[in-house]
């Protein structure tokens, strides 16, 4: 198939979208929009069109990466630029085919920013708003613009050009290109990802394999997801380079069963390619072959581990095996076989699709490029982002994120889930890159960016890594089996208010011994969310020991409940909440909680009407107090 | 041997490497993994018994009880968490009278934890079948989950 004709049709129908006569509709629905009710909106405007005079078309996208606006609806209309807008309703949809489409009047309500010329209207454009300006889209730039389930769209923005121009080069010049651009693995270790490939290609074995662990275990972190549902395409050109570079001819990508949507782009986006032969025999008559599968992961974090993962795809439980041989020398079926994340193999599209020094024009020295996070928990705009690398965790928390939730402080942040660490607040100056993250004592990893307030409890959440951790051990070798049971033992009667101070050594010893002692990188890493917070948060852990005290209010053996004498009406609402019947009082007369009978479950607080507000939460235990 | 068991297997060769995926379409077409079935997989995938049990009880996916009509996936990732999901699940569990784990008796309802359904910008939530239930609150869940909820 002649590329260039290929190029040629999809331009002129990405150019008829964009610059033709009919007015388009862009609906975000990836998961998070399909969350915030997306799908009722397409709905809508389907039969709204339909009943209408207007011909109009109504396109799904992929996610533009501010989940806090969504759904989030893009309008084009010819002459104007594209103008986005966020949480939008139903009526909204009316208002604008209404007012918009048939009159031309702008709706400025709810406008995020508009992509395009627009002198004549002088609204903001989208990449200049404060959430977007400090970011950088390589990887991200398709999503939530393109149609996923459009290979066309694809093409004519520069899709499956990377993939041409690394078959009419040599695969060692591909390596050459990766090693110019400065790539490191973009699942965690950062390692350099041309260097692997090195190891393979130089392996003299006739088969070989690439697989695309797509398996995103860490919670809290969907970049993964936003990418296979927003720009499958992108993915599958990745991997074609990279089977081409290490001589592979065969390809897994092994994605979550969480993912349903994504499975389902994934597998239409790879049929459209073998059609089009940009997959599969003899790609674009340069006799190169290259076949993808897709593998379902079945719910193993563990899997998330090189060889585990490989354990997976063979058939077996997801356990590692010890390296070396490393699998780049043998992996699977003891073929050599390069894993890659699926961050990087996108990233090795665009590194195609442009001209050398262009990636690596980004970042710092040792870290080239941009990095996408989920920046999620206490931040006002939650969503995927993408950021030179190198730019500050306050850049990313205050310009991009908005700073913290409901004006509360900031505590920590943590990145690299379960296997990273939290960085606390007095130090969120620092560059995002490899080193600078290490030097915290915590991980790039893949993406997982949580930022915790002044209402969460480090205590709790070590509890909660390493409770995780401990869950997703596969028990082969016992410092991870055992050690992680005794640190969740630990924490836990800590946070009960039976830790003894003896208990913060232990903890530390234990943590260094899995560390030094764990056969792959799940136990290799797991202390680290506990010894991070013991470094940055040791006063908490101390509070909880000797006060008995969560500060922050959240162990519930460490905090208690009652009812303000000068708010409480008498208004019954919290006596008939309490599961346990810890509240006394009769009605219109003030109310008392039983403290020894008390679980602590915060039912009444939630129930208690806000113009009382009666109810509130204090650091400590009555009980044991007495 | 149950019909839908022969149709699964049409799909497969009955090599070893193919395990996984049997045992996800067995899963998907039946809701769980009875212990005859496993026994029917492990003489079409040409392995020991003890082998499909190992690879099954592995993995978080797999379960050997029915699933109730609504399946919900609590999301126990780090922003449902530290965005209160311990008190979403509680709330659930109070609603429903079943724990994680379980399948309510009149096989309505079954409840289990996710390692994350990847939708953290809208945390705390939870899958409802295949539908996210996004930034819920103890009175979102109330309303879900009432007599009248659409979840009941």
């Amino acid at each position: 198939m002649n590329i260039k004709k290929l190029i040629k049709e999809a331009s002129a129908e990405w150019s008829d979208l964009l610059n033709g006569p009919v007015p388009a509709f862009l609906v975000g629905n990836a998961t998070c929009g399909r969350s915030a009710g997306a799908g009722d909106i397409i709905e809508k405007l389907k039969t709204e069109i339909s009943s209408g005079e207007h011909k109009c078309r109504v396109l799904e996208v992929g996610c533009i990466g501010m989940c806090f606006l969504e759904p989030i609806v893009s309008v084009y209309r010819p002459g104007y630029p594209l103008i986005v807008y966020g949480k939008v309703e139903e009526k909204d949809v009316v208002k604008m085919i209404e007012a918009f489409l048939n009159k031309g009047e702008i709706i400025t309500e709810n406008i995020i920013g508009v992509v395009g010329p627009n002198e004549q209207i002088n609204l903001p454009d989208l990449f200049s708003i404060p959430i977007m300006k400090p970011q950088k889209r390589l990887v991200l730039n398709n999503c939530g613009i393109i149609d996923p389930t459009n290979l066309n769209h694809y093409i004519a923005n520069k899709g499956y050009t990377g993939l041409q121009e690394a078959l009419q080069r040599s695969s060692q010049d591909v390596i050459e290109r990766l090693k110019e651009s400065g790539l490191r693995g973009r699942g965690g270790a950062g390692f350099p990802t041309w260097r692997k490939w090195q190891f393979c290609k130089d392996q003299d074995n006739d088969t070989k394999y690439l697989i695309c662990n797509a398996d995103e275990g860490d919670p809290g972190a969907f970049m993964n997801r936003s990418l296979l549902e927003g720009d499958p395409h992108s993915l599958i050109e990745g991997m074609v380079i990279a089977g081409y570079a290490i001589g592979a001819s065969m390809g897994y990508i092994y994605c979550r069963a969480e993912y349903p949507l994504a499975l389902e782009r994934l597998r239409l986006a790879i049929s459209q390619a073998e059609e089009k032969n940009l997959l599969g025999n003899d790609i674009m008559g340069s006799g190169i072959n290259f076949k993808l599968k897709v593998k379902e992961g079945a719910g193993a974090f563990v899997c998330g581990e090189e060889t585990a993962l490989i354990a997976s795809i063979e058939g077996e439980r997801g356990m590692p095996r010890p390296r070396p041989p490393f699998p780049a020398i043998s992996g699977l079926w003891k073929n050599p076989t390069i894993i890659n994340n699926v961050e990087s193999l996108v990233s090795v599209a665009r590194i195609l699709q442009n001209e050398p020094g262009w990636f690596s024009k980004y970042g710092t020295k040792e870290s080239k490029g941009t990095k996408t996070f989920a920046l999620v928990g206490k931040v006002k705009n939650t969503g995927l982002i993408e950021v030179p690398m190198g730019t500050t965790l306050r850049e990313i928390i205050y310009d991009i994120g908005g700073g913290v939730d409901d004006g509360k402080q900031l505590k920590a942040v943590q990145t690299g889930g379960p296997s990273g660490g939290c960085v606390p607040a007095s130090m969120i100056d620092i560059p995002v890159d490899y080193e600078s993250l290490a030097e915290a004592g915590t991980i790039m990893g893949s993406g997982g960016l949580v930022v915790m307030d002044e209402d969460n409890c480090m205590v709790d959440v070590a509890k909660f890594f390493i409770d995780f951790a401990h869950k997703e051990s596969c028990g082969e070798c016992a410092p991870c089996r055992l050690g992680t049971k005794q640190m969740l033992a630990i924490l836990e009667d800590i946070v009960a208010g039976k830790g003894t101070m003896e208990d913060l050594d232990l903890l530390e010893d234990l943590g260094k011994g899995i560390m030094k002692g764990s056969l792959c990188g799940l136990g290799q890493t797991a202390p680290n969310p506990v010894l991070t917070t013991l470094r940055y948060f040791g006063d908490e852990y101390i509070e909880h020991i000797q006060n008995k005290r969560c500060p922050a209010k959240v162990c519930r053996d460490l905090k208690y409940y009652e009812i303000l004498e000068d708010k409480c009406t008498g208004c019954h609402i919290c006596f008939k909440a309490c599961p346990v019947a810890a509240i006394s009082g009769n009605p219109k007369d003030l109310h008392k909680i039983d403290q020894e009978l008390c679980i602590k479950c915060g039912m009444c607080l939630d129930k208690c009407p806000v113009k009382f507000s009666a109810i509130e939460v204090y650091p400590g235990n009555k009980v044991m107090e007495d | 041997m149950d019909n839908n068991l022969v149709d699964v297997f049409s799909l497969f060769d009955g090599k070893e490497e193919e395990l996984i995926p049997i045992l996800q379409k067995v899963q998907n077409t039946v809701g769980f993994l009875s212990n005859d079935s496993m026994e029917e997989i492990a003489r079409f995938a040409h392995v020991p018994k003890s082998k499909v049990y190992g690879v099954a009880t592995f993995y978080a996916q797999f379960r050997f009880t029915p699933k109730g009509e609504k399946h919900i996936m609590l999301c126990r990732g780090t922003a449902c968490h530290v965005k209160g999901a311990p008190r979403i699940q509680e709330e659930i569990e109070n609603h429903l009278g079943i724990k994680e784990g379980e399948t309510s008796k009149d096989l309505k309802h079954s409840m289990e934890n996710v390692a994350c359904i990847g939708a953290c910008s809208l945390a705390p939530c939870i899958m409802v079948n295949e539908t996210v239930e996004a930034n819920l609150t103890p009175q979102k869940v109330e309303k879900l989950f009432l007599s009248k909820g659409k979840n009941k």
